[in-house]
């Protein structure tokens, strides 16, 4: 194969579905490292890449991988890097980097059990939280959850839109089931996904501000080498981007970083709700996950037993107002994660005392089973 | 641009960003204007050129430079610029690092980096310490010297930042001091000229920390140290092996032209990539 195969159905594997989603994006850069269970998105990039033109290179760690997409992205590419826990653990410097210096950069982790090497060929869903504040000091993130084959192409190119928009790092958290997963997939026809346009600056050199502060909190965006000559640092910096300490440009530099994401959630926020208005009791389940739900509720109802499921597709920034508005009034919602319990709390601190917020938690490398949901949920209600 | 201004200003953020944060006596100016000079003598545009450092004294020079210039994080300099390069291979990439940013944390990309070959040209400012964290050991501080961290004196061997770079495969090799300007400006120059992956170590005085920690003297002994202590590869080899001892020599140790830079064969190959699926597509 070379290229999409725009328009065609076939069956195709998560992995092949991101990097497939990254080239139908116009990825002009991927930098990676061998990591179990990502590893096909970098071979079918290494593959498709160079005969397009696109750059393509295997770096000698996962921290050189994340840098060299941020120098790529600076320098004009839309860029790219796949891994896995032990990986993304390591990219959590340049991820940092990436948010304080608001370059647009994508990264992809197919999640495997931890900690550390842990069972590598295993899923889990265990770097929800590492996604969220894995780098230090206190940072935007954004981050997406596919559970399909589907869903990996579509939000792996959505992935490459909110990195460009936002001028920060997104993170497409797919996991070792729905990146080794084979289904059947009808590709957008040609046309349908366009290459994500690189923002430009439209002011003379001399006006140029790197961090020029906007309504939106993000401005376009110069690249090197087009003549407007900027300083990019991962110290705090003024709207020009040069070192500062002076209280009067931290904190708007620290505010704005902050609410270019969280004054956006209109754009941002992406939940899937199946039947959880008239439902007192609701799964709350994401990823491959819930699959295993919405198998869940059909065994339930055929047991004439109702529940609604709720699913963030955005699970970075989490969708607290909805989930108040929405779980709040419920009697239980089993929350299935394959972790010892990390979005749990999220849910838990957006509910009051009066809902039971029950957990289904696996974490031996196995997915969740329909089977074991109707349990709980039978169990609890 | 006031026309009594000597040219190197036309390089620098002069109204923006000085006074610099280097201590007195530091050597990293002279380096800064070791690098303008060589940059002018190419006859670059500033436009084409991406200063890129990592973390340290030595890696606050971008922000004084009116290039494009990335300050990024510890030892990562050539991560960055290996990716910038890559995806726009008409950048003109220099890294700037200090030993300890170059050889302990970023030692394995600056391996890597000329293994592949990268065109970025490396400028290591070698002061035997880390500077910015208060003078602790580095990788480059000699046996016996005396900072923070080895009160009882440095027990580990040196890394020969020329041997390691020309070993994995960089095309070009020099050594000087900020002492030796005029001969330190045509070496950078020389890197510069290569395409390929080239590294000129600049021997550098501390005296704040190295100099102080090891009662070396002030800033100007510490510079006639360079001076005294330090031969060009051709007066090195008049030397018997005792006159030797100690001594470290100045000079260009590979300058080769037998290795293609990493875009230019990545170039080949996408073009070769090209073919061979335009073949698979037509059969």
């Amino acid at each position: 194969m070379s290229g999409v195969p725009w328009g065609e159905t076939r069956l195709v594997q998560g992995n092949e579905a991101v990097a497939l989603g990254a080239i139908a994006s116009g990825i002009d850069f991927f930098a990676g490292y061998p990591i179990t269970p990502s590893t096909e998105v970098a071979e079918i990039l290494a593959r498709e890449l160079p005969p397009m033109g696109g750059k393509w290179i295997q770096m000698e760690d996962e921290i050189a991988s994340v840098s060299a997409i941020v120098g790529a992205s600076l320098a004009g590419a839309r860029s790219m890097t796949a891994t896995s826990g032990p990986g993304f653990s390591l990219m959590q410097e340049g991820l940092g980097y990436a948010c304080m210096t608001e370059v647009p950069i994508v990264i992809v982790n197919v999640m495997r059990a931890g900690p550390s090497t842990g069972l590598p060929t295993q899923v889990s869903q265990a770097d929800v939280m590492q996604a969220r504040w894995g780098t230090h000091g206190d940072h935007p993130v954004i981050a997406l959850v596919p559970c399909s084959v589907a869903e990996c192409f579509h939000l792996t190119v959505k992935a490459f839109h909110l990195a460009e928009a936002f001028r920060t790092p997104v993170i497409v958290l797919s996991d070792e089931i729905i990146g080794h997963m084979r289904e059947r997939f009808t590709f957008p026809a040609k046309g349908e996904v366009q290459p994500v346009p690189l923002s430009e600056p439209n002011v003379p050199v001399e006006w140029y501000e790197h961090y020029h502060h906007t309504a939106s909190g993000v401005s376009p965006m110069a690249r090197f080498g087009r003549g407007y000559r900027f300083h990019v640092t991962g110290l705090t910096h003024d709207i020009h981007g040069f070192p500062t300490r002076r209280i009067d440009e931290v904190v708007p530099k620290m505010n704005r970083l902050k609410q270019k994401i969280t004054r956006r959630l209109d754009v941002l926020e992406h939940n899937e709700e199946l039947g959880v208005q008239e439902s007192g009791v609701v799964i709350f389940a994401y990823g491959s996950v819930y699959r295993s739900a919405l198998a869940a509720r059909e065994i339930l109802a055929r047991k004439k037993k109702k529940v609604g499921v709720f699913r963030p597709v955005t699970i970075w920034p989490f969708p607290d107002k909805t989930v108040k508005k929405n779980l709040d009034n419920k009697d239980v919602i089993v929350v299935c994660e394959l972790n010892q319990g990390q979005l749990i709390h999220e849910v838990e601190r957006l509910t009051s005392d009066q809902v039971r917020v029950v957990p289904l938690q696996r974490y031996d490398g196995y997915g969740i089973t329909p089977e074991q949901i109707v349990s709980k949920v039978m169990e609890v209600s | 641009m006031a026309a009594h201004l000597p040219y190197e200003y036309i390089y620098l953020r002069y109204k923006k960003k000085f006074p610099h944060v280097w201590c007195p006596g530091c050597g990293i100016g002279i380096v800064m204007g070791s690098i303008i000079r060589a940059v002018d003598f190419m006859k670059w545009n500033m436009n084409d050129i991406l200063l890129v450092s990592g973390i340290g004294c030595t890696s606050r020079m971008p922000v004084y430079l009116d290039f494009n210039t990335l300050h990024t994080t510890h030892g990562r300099a050539l991560a960055f610029g290996t990716g910038a390069k890559l995806a726009n291979p008409s950048l003109k990439v220099i890294a700037v690092m200090g030993d300890g940013d170059a050889l302990a944390i970023g030692g394995n990309h600056l391996i890597h980096s000329a293994r592949r070959n990268i065109e970025i040209t490396t400028i290591v400012v070698n002061n035997n310490n880390y500077g910015m964290t208060g003078g602790q050991f580095s990788p480059t501080t000699p046996v016996g010297a005396l900072t923070t961290t080895t009160p009882y004196g440095m027990m580990e061997p040196v890394f020969d930042i020329c041997s390691l770079a020309g070993g994995a495969g960089a095309v070009y090799v020099g050594r000087s001091t900020v002492f030796h300007v005029m001969e330190l400006d045509k070496i950078i120059a020389g890197a510069l000229s290569k395409d390929g992956f080239s590294l000129v170590e600049v021997m550098s005085p501390c005296p704040t920390n190295y100099g102080r920690a090891n009662r070396i003297g002030d800033a100007v002994k510490m510079m006639e140290s360079l001076q005294e202590n330090t031969v060009t590869i051709a007066q090195a080899e008049k030397l018997s092996p005792e006159q030797r001892e100690g001594k470290i020599v100045r000079g260009v140790f590979v300058d080769r032209d037998d290795n293609e830079g990493y875009t230019s064969r990545y170039g080949k190959l996408c073009a070769k990539a090209a073919e061979e699926v335009s073949r698979r597509e037509v059969h």
